[in-house]
């Protein structure tokens, strides 16, 4: 016979975790628990998912997922009485958006609590790329200043430079701030729509490869979509030329990534900041080798701070969720 | 831009005589196009005649730090009769045999003019320095002697405080040994671990004057909250103003704190700097300059908290040529009676 706690537990509304969401791993689990649910966990289960789901998740009403679980009609057929995914991503990619809007599926993000960090890792991304500080800092922890002498100069300041923006989001706004704001460059941008110039001062340009062919530097920050897959194409990287630059924080597949690796491998483009590659953990090894690229293990979000934040947010959504109250970051689709 | 108001653009000049207009391609704004006005804005040299005075060319120069920037070492050699300190076997000897002839010296962060040199160069009439920092010049001694000093402001600010921002993401945001960490394959077995936050944390500035405005303009574009220490307190300032460096970093050092020097390496106890990083009683640190450059203690080697650069802060191509045009614009003012470009003393 079960005690009144533990039925007091198997009362508790269920949260699905189709796979172990990273944030648990590098933050801790035990952030993200609640008293007014608990987790319903599909990994621990030796079960194949569909029938686990099928014997276990049919009145689950709410799916906890991060970056990488993708959900599809297929895995949405088995939870019938889903009403909300939670997601610890900043991107929304790996969910078929179509499909939880044609099943009434809220959707609650991250919101913007990643956004400083993630522009700040872009940042930090773009000078180290134009400064050379990883490359000069392995030098000296080489050994090599004492040995070898002085360090190759750096390419221009950064006061000036011309910054185009892919995707003018909460995160690329972020970054614009930052960069015109704070060092003096010009932000231009190109976004699915035209932001209204009245809150948003910076020339827009319609065509990637035009925004590219007037920046130094181009730095993505958009969603990954059916639009913005590949959007930085041969044409693109041509039209940025070989004194341009690249960061990406957004996702890999924005990129051709085989067309980039060839571009900075043969001087087509003069280098460039990766967070984000597109078939991670796989890092082309043409990139490990060179020095004028600065290589980041998909961490812009991973911040302690961030991480308490969205503790904060998740257990927020779904509390509120279990209460019939408003979410927390609810996913407008606009 | 600072870096254009300030002085003429350096072009290869042709011939070396005075009479020849030097600055007929410039495209400084502040400069006229036509040469009456130049001539009339003083910048132009008076018409003199050859015997008056001595062609610049043999006009002798000293670089007492090591030449590592072809670009200022071709500018200086073009113009005057340039010995280079570094190069020469016996230093006291050439010092001796020289002293009557070396009327300029070039320095740098590294080596400038101290009152032992300035003592053995009785025709030392300038001492123009490829830095802004003028620590490595006795400037007291520079001042009772008449001995002119200049250095290149301005030119380099933006470089530097644009390194102190990077220094200050790499470190925080440990970018340098996640490169390390995607490059040693060791993504593939699972996450770097988590960073800190750079945006909304507190900067503390000591020093605030180009540099250090410069690098609190950009902090406060990430909503971090500037404090600073100076020799006094600058007026119409929002900055929250600490009366001494300790009482400074009451508030910003710590084991969760992080020290940046792009300023002087001296300017910080090294050997107790190192001991508090291996200890873990200081959180981080970005470094560019030493004690004694180009060596770093290599404890600091090791340390993922820590990144060190040498000593790059206006190591960009168009700094480093803006200033080495300072430096020779400065001489060639020097010596044609003009005004100096940036002088200090």
């Amino acid at each position: 016979m079960a005690s009144p706690a533990t039925a007091a537990v198997e009362n508790l509304p269920q949260v699905l975790l189709l796979l172990h969401p990273a944030a648990f791993t590098i933050f801790g689990e035990e952030h993200f628990t609640s008293p007014k649910f608990r987790f319903l966990k599909a990994y621990e289960s030796s079960l194949p998912l569909d029938e686990f789901l099928a014997a276990n998740a049919r009145s689950v009403r709410a799916l906890l997922v991060s970056a990488a679980t993708v959900v599809g009609a297929g895995i949405l057929d088995l939870l019938p009485e889903l009403r909300v995914i939670v997601t610890t991503s900043a991107g929304l990619d790996q969910l078929d958006l179509a499909e939880c809007r044609r099943r009434g599926i809220r959707i609650a993000s991250a919101g913007d609590i990643y956004s400083a960090d993630v522009a700040d890792c872009a940042v930090g991304l773009l000078i180290d790329v134009l400064r050379k500080i990883s490359a000069s800092n392995r030098y000296v922890k080489n050994g090599f200043w004492a040995t070898k002498g002085d360090y190759p100069l750096g390419s221009k300041q950064l006061r000036g430079k011309r910054i185009g923006i892919v995707g003018l989001g909460r995160i690329g706004l972020q970054v614009a701030k930052r960069l015109q704001q704070g060092f003096g460059c010009t932000v231009s941008y190109n976004s699915r729509k035209k932001k209204n110039p009245d809150q948003v001062p910076y020339p827009f340009y319609q065509d990637v490869r035009e925004l590219a062919a007037n920046s130094d530097a181009l730095i993505l920050c958009c969603g990954l979509t059916e639009q913005t897959r590949h959007a930085v194409d041969k044409e693109v990287l041509a039209a940025l030329g070989k004194a341009g630059v690249i960061v990406n924080v957004a996702r890999g597949a924005v990129v051709d990534e085989k067309e980039m690796v060839r571009c900075l491998v043969e001087g087509e483009i003069a280098g460039a900041g990766l967070d984000v590659f597109e078939d991670e953990p796989v890092v082309p090894k043409e990139l490990m080798e060179l020095d004028n690229v600065v290589l980041s293990p998909h961490s812009a979000v991973l911040t302690r701070e961030s991480m308490m934040e969205l503790a904060r947010l998740v257990v927020g959504n779904l509390e509120a969720f279990f209460s019939n109250e408003p979410l927390l970051s609810e996913y407008e689709d606009d | 831009m600072a870096q254009s108001m300030w002085f003429p653009k350096l072009l290869p000049v042709t011939e070396r005589s005075l009479l020849r207009p030097l600055l007929h391609h410039t495209t400084n704004p502040l400069l006229h196009s036509s040469t009456t006005s130049l001539r009339q804005s003083n910048l132009l040299p008076r018409r003199v005649s050859t015997a008056a005075v001595s062609p610049m060319e043999s006009i002798t120069v000293l670089m007492t730090c090591p030449p590592v920037h072809p670009y200022l070492v071709e500018a200086l050699e073009k113009r005057f009769t340039l010995h280079k300190l570094d190069s020469v076997p016996d230093k006291a000897q050439f010092l001796s045999s020289h002293r009557d002839s070396i009327r300029a010296v070039v320095g740098n962060a590294a080596a400038g003019a101290d009152a032992e040199l300035i003592d053995q160069l009785p025709k030392l009439e300038i001492v123009s320095s490829y830095s802004v920092g003028l620590d490595k010049i006795d400037l007291a001694k520079c001042k009772e002697k008449g001995i002119r000093v200049t250095n290149t402001p301005d030119v380099l600010t933006d470089d530097v405080a644009d390194l102190a921002l990077g220094l200050m993401l790499a470190v925080l945001r440990r970018l340098c040994e996640s490169d390390r960490y995607v490059r040693s394959g060791l993504w593939k077995k699972g996450d770097y671990k988590l960073t800190t936050k750079f945006s909304g944390k507190t900067v503390g500035i000591i020093g605030l004057g180009r540099i250090g405005m410069a690098i609190a303009q950009r902090a406060e574009a990430f909503s971090c909250p500037i404090s600073y220490f100076s020799r006094s307190q600058k007026p119409g300032i929002n900055y929250k103003y600490h009366p001494s460096v300790v009482d400074l970093a009451a508030n910003s050092l710590g084991p969760k704190g992080v020290l940046i020097n792009i300023g002087r390496g001296p300017h910080v106890d090294e050997a107790e700097l190192v001991s508090a990083l291996v200890e873990g009683r200081l959180g981080g640190a970005g470094l560019d300059v030493f004690q004694d450059e180009p060596n770093v203690p290599e404890e600091l080697f090791k340390l993922e908290n820590v990144v060190l650069l040498p000593h790059v802060g206006s190591g960009t191509v168009e700094t480093r040529q803006a200033m080495a045009d300072l430096v020779v614009g400065n001489l060639e003012a020097h010596f044609l009676n003009k005004p100096l470009l940036t002088p200090v003393v």
